[in-house]
């Protein structure tokens, strides 16, 4: 058995009725947890990107991102994890506040090159960007001033460098297993 | 031209060299019906259940090349149709699926018989479309034909609300096979796995050649014969893959794993080699992976990527058509004897032969597809349903064209002989078809014998009445102390009666010494045929290796003598 680690996949897919339930129905069936998912537009009309992170060994991520990019309205997928990328989540953080701990929370916020988007009688709101950790490291600092709602985005990834997996001119560089041959990263799309 | 999209979809049915389609109506898919008579060329044949006309377009692929379509209205009318999907998607086979569907304002709000068709067929389907305008029905039908039957064949469902049946539009038929998608399979192969497949099997000292449905598929029967016999490589068939290659060719090793030969699944326990063509190493096939092929480096050779490594780690992973890759390796292959090996295999099979009771005037099951194999001289096309009979008749008909074997593998859905033979018998009126029920499979779907009946569909239907559900009684034979919990008929229906009813002929047979006669008159009559063979109930199909098991666990006909059970023994 090979060990667990996180997997970051990109997705080009197509914006079409269904296309998330579509992605979704796979992941679900192979068995595969996401811990977060993140979609939106991209620089091309007509497609989405996604990025989603899952726990699981290689061959599994091997797997789902096989079996995903045989769906017709994925356009590109690959598994990330072993090139050189760069992640960035965002978070909205409500935290209680008072006159006596504002100036502390703002504080603390600057350290991590926040921002404050609200302010109310007892509460603000944080706006953090940054990797997973960074945004967990800032929720650390600020939870015993009584954290009341937290919305995070999920990871957005993109390959460093001109060319990576998830451009929409590119071609697959890399299967994460050794054993895996040059399968379907040779053309846009493979065939199954 | 001017149409509305029911005459659009007739229209692009027949633009797809669609000849029948099979389906019942409803009233979500009622205008497309009534547009039918203007297409007489388009011949709608009525079934009894949607499930039906899954696997009589089923059949109608297998047996043909051609691919098949079934039409059902929406809510209950799409879900009974599911099984069929499945049933076609694990095994690969192309099929368009047209379901009716509420009008489209009145789509999420449960209007009668609204199903969200799209969401339940979501993982059965290799892909959907909803319709929501009439002038896209060209493009998406020629889509819809296009990806079911390139790459990895598989079923496509179309779901076709009302309003947009009767919805009036330009038809523009797209010159391009695909206009909104960027389907494209890879087909050829790259020359260094090319070179280096080659390079195994010249190095390989005991390689064999699996050879799967997809070689059916792909056409690709001749290309695995030219490059077993060029390099004198035995060929081990999957189910689907029987008939893949003639059953009497001297390199012709049959069906491995749970219930193959035991020549075929020891030869793989000591190959070094396994040459796996359009095959995805199903459980049914491997036993317990650990355990599996020890000895083998893999060259696994198939369409669709996510194939190769899934379950059995490939040295060389080769993705593309197996006719075309295989065409692309032959020259790079030396032509080789393999004497030793040839020699152990032959060992093999000889010790490990097939048994079949030899009880006087008692009929066993065994019997029955020798006599139906003969009288059809290997000819037949040969449906199944699931379970023992299908076993018995994947190890005894002779076959000797290509492409005859047609069941359920994959999913083995119990039911799929009856309407999967009559789509057959529709495609092929040249052929003789036969189908092989088990009596609990043939109550599942019995009711399309009325379709055969109303159309004179010729197909003969012969029973194999053990009286039981016979592969889950040998489950508990040997696994449950003999304790048969619910799988014993204290009564079925009298059959004959049964066909009578249908308005078909309906034969009985009941011994060995009136099997040749009974098949050959069933063989020779013009219609349909039902033949209710009453056989010994207690029959085991052997050989057996348990669920999970390995080659360790291989289980043989007890009343064989116990032979070699290594062909390596004597070597
Ligand atoms: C639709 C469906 N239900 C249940 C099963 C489980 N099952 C597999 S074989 C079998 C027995 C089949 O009985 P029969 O059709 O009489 O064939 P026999 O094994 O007796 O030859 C059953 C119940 C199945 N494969 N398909
Ligand atoms: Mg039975």
């Amino acid at each position: 058995m090979e060990a667990d680690r996180v997997h970051t996949i990109v997705a080009l897919l197509r914006d079409r009725p269904g296309v998330l339930n579509r992605v979704a129905s796979v992941i679900r069936r192979r068995g595969f947890n996401i811990s977060s998912l993140t979609v939106g537009n991209c620089e091309t009309e007509g497609l989405s990107r996604m990025t989603f992170v899952v726990q699981g060994d290689d061959n599994i991520a091997d797997q789902v991102t096989k079996q995903l990019r045989k769906l017709m309205d994925v356009v590109r997928i690959a598994d990330i994890s072993y090139e050189s990328f760069i992640s960035r989540e965002m978070a909205l953080i409500k935290v209680r506040a008072n006159p006596a701990t504002r100036g502390e929370i703002m504080q603390i916020v600057d350290i991590f090159r926040a921002n404050i988007v609200d302010v109310s009688p007892e509460a603000l709101v944080i706006e953090v960007t940054g990797d997973e950790d960074k945004v967990a490291s800032l929720l650390g600092m600020v939870n015993h001033f009584g954290v009341c709602e937290v919305q995070r985005s999920g990871r957005l990834s993109m390959v460093r460098g001109m060319i990576g997996a998830g451009d929409s001119t590119a071609v697959v560089t890399r299967s994460p297993n050794g054993h895996i041959p040059e399968v379907a990263v040779e053309v846009d799309r493979s065939g199954g | 031209m001017k149409m509305n999209g029911s005459q659009m979809m007739c229209e692009a049915l027949l633009r797809e060299g669609v000849d029948a389609v099979f389906g019942i109506p409803g009233g979500a898919i009622l205008p497309f019906y009534q547009t039918l008579p203007e297409f007489p060329k388009l011949r709608h044949i009525l079934v009894r259940h949607e499930q039906g006309a899954t696997h009589a377009a089923d059949g109608y692929f297998r047996a043909s090349g051609r691919v098949g379509v079934a039409i059902g209205t929406s809510g209950p009318g799409a879900t009974n149709m599911l099984s069929g999907i499945a049933c076609a998607l694990t095994d690969s086979v192309p099929m368009v699926c047209i379901t009716g569907q509420v009008a489209r304002g009145a789509i999420g709000t449960d209007a009668f018989q609204e199903t969200d068709t799209i969401g339940v067929s979501m993982p059965v389907v290799k892909h959907s479309y909803q319709i929501m305008h009439a002038v896209d029905v060209p493009r998406v039908v020629r889509e819809a034909f296009y990806i079911a039957r390139n790459g990895r064949p598989g079923p496509v469902l179309i779901d076709f609300p009302k309003d947009v049946q009767t919805e009036i539009g330009e038809f523009v038929w797209p010159e391009e096979p695909v206009f909104d998608t960027d389907y494209r399979p890879i087909m050829d192969a790259q020359t260094s796995d090319l070179r280096q497949a080659a390079q195994l099997i010249a190095q390989a000292q005991r390689p064999v050649i699996l050879s799967g449905h997809g070689v059916i598929l792909a056409g690709a029967s001749d290309e695995v014969q030219q490059l077993a016999e060029k390099t004198q490589i035995p060929v081990i068939t999957t189910l689907l893959g029987i008939s893949g290659i003639r059953s009497s060719h001297p390199l012709n090793l049959g069906m491995p794993g749970m219930h193959g030969l035991a020549s075929a699944s020891i030869a793989i326990n000591e190959a070094d080699l396994l040459i796996a063509v359009g095959m995805r190493f199903d459980d049914r096939v491997t036993g317990r992976l650990s355990a599996f092929a020890p000895h083998a480096k893999v060259i696994h050779i198939d369409i669709d990527p996510a194939e190769i490594s899934k379950n059995v780690k490939a040295t060389v992973g080769i993705v593309g058509d197996a006719k075309r890759v295989l065409r692309q390796l032959m020259p790079l292959v030396t032509p080789a004897s393999h004497g030793d090996w040839i020699a152990t295999i032959e060992r093999l099979k000889k010790n490990h032969p097939l048994y079949v009771p030899d009880e006087g005037d008692k009929l066993f099951p065994q019997h029955v597809i020798q006599a139906i194999s003969d009288v059809t001289d290997g000819h037949a096309v040969l449906v199944t349903g699931v379970g023992q009979h299908q076993m018995w008749a994947a190890h005894h008909y002779n076959f000797k064209e290509r492409g005859l074997f047609i069941s359920s593998g994959g999913q083995g859905t119990m039911g799929y002989e009856v309407p999967a033979a009559m789509g057959a018998a529709v495609a092929r009126p040249d052929k003789q078809v036969w189908s092989i029920c088990g009596d609990g499979g043939f109550q599942m779907t019995m009711y399309e014998l009325a379709t055969c009946a109303e159309n004179n569909i010729p197909a003969k239907y012969a029973i194999i009445n053990n009286n039981n559900l016979g592969m889950v009684k040998q489950w508990q034979d040997i696994f449950y102390k003999q304790d048969y919990v619910a799988t014993k008929y204290t009564k079925n229906p009298d059959f004959v009666k049964l066909a009578d009813a249908f308005g078909i002929l309906g034969l009985r047979c009941d011994s060995r010494s009136k099997l040749l006669d009974v098949v050959k008159k069933a063989n020779a009559h013009p219609g349909p045929v039902l033949v209710d063979f009453v056989v010994e109930s207690s029959e085991n199909v052997y050989p057996m290796i348990p669920a999970g098991q390995s080659i360790a666990e291989l289980m043989e006909d007890p009343r064989i003598k116990k032979a070699n059970t290594s062909g390596s023994k004597g070597r």
